[in-house]
């Protein structure tokens, strides 16, 4: 199959998105292209952390949100009644601002999801366990110690076993919420390289403070300010030339 | 600017000189030790007053064979059986509705009025005086539903007993587990029901089992729910089923204290039954708390 450099495999199509009585996100439309790193910047309370958890339904899991407008996933609509949201949330997978093993082994982090999802053997799990870890770039580091628990990794280990947990769900997106505000300089890069590894076989979906992240690792960069959405470009072209005002002003520390 | 000088004069006005606070830290921590001297004091005493009763009447004969010559003599046997068969019987009544009670207030239910009331009204039944539920059980597990006198009614009727307690505690315990926890699960595709099941639960059974031992202990030494529904005054044959009535410790006592032929005769039985219930719900409390360390190592932290 091959896959044009501009497919949409996300498609927001005039989304409003309420808090009880406040409104988050005001129309905004958006198409996320597949294979490709897409940066969400804006200052706090902007908006693109709920952008972010509107695409794989997790906005879903507090009260009295409600969300108007369509989200398509490969064509079809993952507000549309008849969706589970599981199903949606195998197919676009999540990495959080904190790092969040489960108090459990590292190998049992992995096979946790895999193993209540599919039926697999014992080797098939072995397997993909080592795939998921080596595709994290964590096999290395943690080959020896698969029966350790989690807890005992460092932050930015930890980070990369939570890229690795969801990477072993083989979804076709991957969303990241700040994944790398709570690590050192050195995690950070690490887990930058490895964001652009992924690239390869990966849509990426990605929030970010910092914009010199945004700059490196994304392809496409969309700038957010109170809900609404003001540009949306190639990184490069979002950087150096932004068609919008407010973007400079950003992006070259005049407010935010 | 107030200088050092004129806050220490302001100090000593209004009495807050250095020497005036230690004195006053020494009076508070002095009532806190006090206050601590006297509860253990009060519990120590009571053990103590209980073992130097009821140890002359501790013999291998007292645990392993009935009352005998009007329950006069012999031992207890009947009594510790029907006691263990009743506390088991109502943990597991009351342990897994009340866990089930509690993943569907806290886990499932839309935190609203209604579900406020529910806890409101679930706390106030925790509060409720035994005999109420005793009541309950005669008029319904044993009169309504025709269990009898039975093992099965006085365990429902205790297991209903202790369920507050343990929703309660699983409740706490259920909202001590870190919200990124779940977000991790079902990010993952992982459903609702197996994100409880296998993230949420095994890291609150440590926190549920805590609550139960309490429950636990309320549940082996009531005395007023099993006399209308499970009690016998004497049998001496053994339960066959969980139809047939038992003996149980807290009613036993209560019959030798008040209700016995030769009251004063019995006191070290009394006694002496009186130390087995203490350690029977100690050594229940202990299998609960070892299960409780046994999962808690499972945790990898």
């Amino acid at each position: 199959m091959v896959i044009s450099e501009d497919e949409t495999i996300i498609e927001v199509n005039d989304v409003n998105f309420y808090y009880g009585n406040f409104k988050a996100l005001t129309d905004i439309k958006m198409n996320f292209k597949r294979n490709m790193v897409t940066a969400l910047i804006g200052p706090s309370g902007c908006g693109k952390s709920t952008l972010l958890r509107l695409l794989n339904r997790m906005n879903d899991l507090i009260d009295g949100t409600r969300v108007e407008g369509k989200i398509l996933f490969e064509g079809q609509d993952i507000y549309a009644p008849d969706i589970d949201p599981v199903e949606i949330r195998k197919n676009i997978g999540m990495v959080f601002q904190k790092p969040n093993p489960f108090p459990k082994t590292i190998y049992n982090n992995i096979s946790y999801g895999p193993k209540l999802v599919w039926n697999l053997s014992k080797s098939d799990i072995d397997d993909m366990v080592e795939q998921s870890l080596r595709q994290a770039v964590l096999w290395d580091e943690v080959k020896d110690i698969l029966n350790k628990s989690a807890m005992t990794l460092s932050g930015g280990q930890q980070q990369r076993l939570c890229i690795a947990r969801a990477l072993a769900m083989k979804p076709d997106v991957l969303l990241m919420d700040e994944p790398t505000s709570a690590l050192d300089p050195i995690s950070t890069a690490k887990i930058e390289e490895l964001i652009e590894d992924l690239k390869k076989d990966y849509t990426i979906i990605i929030v970010t403070h910092n914009m010199q992240q945004a700059a490196r690792i994304s392809d496409e960069t969309a700038f957010f300010y109170i809900g609404k959405l003001i540009e949306y470009n190639k990184t490069e072209k979002i950087f150096t030339k932004p068609d919008v005002r407010q973007t400079e002003d950003y992006i070259t520390g005049r407010f935010g | 600017m107030i200088d050092r000088k004129e806050m220490n004069a302001i100090d000593k006005k209004q009495n807050k000189s250095l020497p005036w606070r230690y004195r006053r830290q020494k009076i508070f921590f002095g009532a806190v030790k006090l206050s601590a001297l006297i509860i253990v004091l009060a519990l120590g005493g009571l053990v103590f007053y209980v073992v130097s009763n009821g140890l002359g009447a501790i013999s291998w004969e007292f645990i392993t064979r009935p009352p005998t010559d009007a329950m006069t003599k012999g031992g207890i046997m009947p009594a510790i059986l029907g006691t263990l068969y009743l506390t088991i019987g109502a943990v597991a009544v009351g342990l897994p509705l009340g866990i089930i009670s509690a993943v569907f207030l806290t886990e499932y239910a839309r935190q609203g009025k209604v579900i406020r009331l529910i806890k409101v009204g679930i706390n106030c039944l925790a509060g409720v005086p035994s005999v109420v539920f005793g009541l309950f059980g005669l008029g319904f597990f044993v009169v309504f539903l025709e269990f009898g006198s039975s093992i099965l009614a006085g365990s429902l009727t205790l297991g209903f007993l202790i369920m507050p307690t343990i929703i309660g505690a699983a409740e706490e315990a259920l909202k001590a587990v870190p919200q990124t926890f779940r977000e991790a699960s079902l990010a993952l595709g992982v459903s609702k029901w197996q994100t409880i099941f296998r993230i949420v639960l095994p890291n609150a059974l440590p926190g549920i089992l805590t609550g139960s031992i309490l429950g636990i202990g309320r549940a082996a030494g009531e005395t007023a729910p099993i006399m209308f529904t499970a009690a016998a005054f004497f049998t001496a044959k053994l339960p066959g089923s969980i139809f047939d009535e038992v003996m149980a410790l807290p009613y036993h006592i209560y019959v030798l204290a008040t209700a016995g032929t030769h009251i004063e005769e019995t006191r070290p039985l009394q006694f002496g039954t009186v130390l087995v219930l203490i350690a029977l719900v100690l050594g229940i409390d202990l299998i609960a708390i070892i299960i409780r360390g046994y999962v808690r190592k499972q945790k990898r932290w």
